[in-house]
């Protein structure tokens, strides 16, 4: 059955973004070469931008990985002269026999922990997991993390050359160490999430794109590790957070706070599925860090009305997480909580115990809710101190904007 | 396999002409290291400490500098190495892990060894 080329190029644009890591991990295995895989990979999604004219495979998956791993095949048989400009990865399991035609064991995990490899910086995990395991181009990648695609392509060669030098395994590690890993894969997905769902710096408070990459990984890391706590408490803390997305932003496209949000207007769908993911990641005992913050955005989710929030609840919950993860921003939540659950004159006593943490110095949040307090109190020369401070502070445009009209509002 | 060079950064003033239980767990640990991974462990030697180090560099003018101390002031001296065999990556880190150190500051670095074909 043909198709036709509109239907071809959505078909493709699919399989890209879901068949993407299993397509260049069977790849990788054979090519041991990530620049060799990847130039297959993206030639086996270019024919099948006319291959497909003829009919979509029922396997989109199944087709392009035979079509990468031929042409690798091809490229490492034909071109005597093929030199790798790299060492070759280091892959245990070595393949033997014919080819198989369309089943392939799934190596996204593979995949996943190598560019998260704790030799390799946090900056290098990020930015090889979106372009090797999401496929995101160089320039993408550079344009989500604002630095210029110079930069990024230098940082990800490094990556790549690092990996193949000091001879990272292109490895799932042994079960002692994959719990230590994880939590790097997580710290990842949940860095490119926090990147998109607010953007640090720019015109844009969201980075819909990132947020829907870390989704991706959330679910992938899901299916591939379904019995693991802690990727079912960051997916559900994904889900839940990512569920008030469309109202976050006001009609002017000003910034509108969970208290102004349109509730009716959440993703109930999302907050659905990501309650049972919650109630699930909860059951380990302990809970880890991301089930905890899924619980406190799970509360909201419940909470018909900003009024009728369980802030006893959240301030407990914020208790457990500050004292099993010590962290100074989650004390700072947990002290803005405090502030709706006991008022805001107890929660500014406890933004003033943080005020000498040296790792909110620079952080406009700490200013942004003690600003926020100040006003609530009728204190307006503090509170116009605080805004000023919070506006040093803060680098996104939409959130400036706020800052700046509530710091209007006080004149 | 692979070569790497684990380079052992510590405090010298923890080992450096004293006798104490650090010193001790040291050489214990040392020693198990070395019944450990037998032949994978390729050298190794302990360095006198940093005060013996002479640096040479070219002066710019066809002859040499000699000055007195280590090439980079680090705060946690390099105090000693090993020359090991690895398969990879992980089994390298495996064994800088199990190599001891004595200050809570010190560490172990592990740098692959260029290989010219």
């Amino acid at each position: 059955m043909t198709a036709d080329a509109a239907a071809v190029s959505a078909a493709v644009a699919e399989a890209h973004r879901r068949e993407w890591a299993f397509t260049l991990a069977a790849t990788v295995r054979l090519t041991r070469d990530l620049d060799l895989a990847e130039e297959c990979v993206q030639d086996a999604y270019a024919r099948a931008l006319t291959s497909w004219l003829d009919g979509i495979p029922d396997r989109p998956g199944a087709w392009l990985t035979t079509t990468a791993r031929r042409r690798a095949l091809d490229v490492m048989r034909r071109d005597v002269l093929f030199r790798r400009a790299m060492p070759e990865l280091v892959v245990d399991d070595v393949e033997t026999g014919p080819d198989p035609v369309d089943r392939f064991p799934d190596d996204r995990l593979r995949l996943i922990c190598t560019c998260c490899h704790p030799a390799l910086s946090r900056d290098a995990q990020v930015a090889l997991t979106l372009r090797l395991v999401c496929g995101l181009t160089t320039a993408d990648v550079a344009r989500a993390f604002l630095v210029s695609e110079a930069t990024m392509a230098a940082r990800i060669t490094r990556a790549k050359k690092k990996i193949a030098t000091a001879r990272i395994p292109y490895r799932v590690p042994s079960a002692d160490d994959l719990a230590v890993r994880v939590e790097s894969v997580l710290a990842v997905v949940y860095l490119i999430f926090s990147t998109g769902h607010t953007a640090p710096r720019g015109p844009d408070l969201v980075r819909a794109e990132l947020i829907e990459r870390a989704l991706d990984l959330g679910r992938m890391l899901r299916a591939l590790l379904p019995a693991n706590a802690d990727v079912a408490g960051l997916l559900a803390l994904l889900l839940l957070t990512d569920a008030r997305r469309e109202t976050r932003l006001g009609a002017e496209g000003g910034l509108c706070l969970l208290r102004d949000q349109d509730r009716a207007a959440w993703d109930r769908v999302a907050i659905d599925e990501g309650i049972a993911l919650v109630r699930e990641a909860l059951r380990a005992r302990p809970p880890s860090r991301y089930a905890l913050q899924a619980a406190i955005a799970a509360v909201h989710a419940a909470a018909p009305s900003w009024e009728e929030t369980d802030w006893r609840e959240i301030v407990g919950l914020y208790d457990v997480l500050v004292q099993r993860w010590p962290s100074p921003v989650v004390a700072l939540n947990r002290a803005v909580a405090v502030g709706f659950a006991d008022g805001p004159e107890q929660g500014l006593a406890a933004l003033d115990a943080l005020a000498a943490e040296p790792h909110l110095a620079g952080y406009g949040y700490l200013a942004a809710a003690r600003a926020d307090f100040l006003r609530r109190l009728d204190r307006a020369a503090d509170a116009r101190l605080a805004y000023q401070e919070a506006l040093l502070l803060t680098e996104n445009e939409v959130e400036r904007r706020f800052l700046q009209q509530r710091l209007d509002e006080l004149d | 396999m692979s070569k790497y060079l684990i380079l052992l950064y510590d405090n010298e003033s923890e080992w450096v002409g004293v006798q104490n239980e650090t010193t001790e767990r040291l050489m214990a640990g040392h020693q198990v290291f070395g019944e450990k991974y037998g032949d994978a462990i390729l050298g190794g030697h302990a360095l006198q400490p940093v005060a013996t180090a002479t640096t040479v560099r070219p002066d710019g003018a066809g002859g040499f500098d000699v000055t007195d101390g280590p090439f980079a002031e680090t705060k946690e001296a390099l105090g000693g190495f090993y020359l090991v065999e690895a398969p990879d990556l992980d089994a390298a880190i495996e064994m800088a892990k199990q190599v001891p150190i004595a200050a809570a500051t010190g560490g172990n670095e592990v740098r692959p060894i260029m290989v010219f074909e």
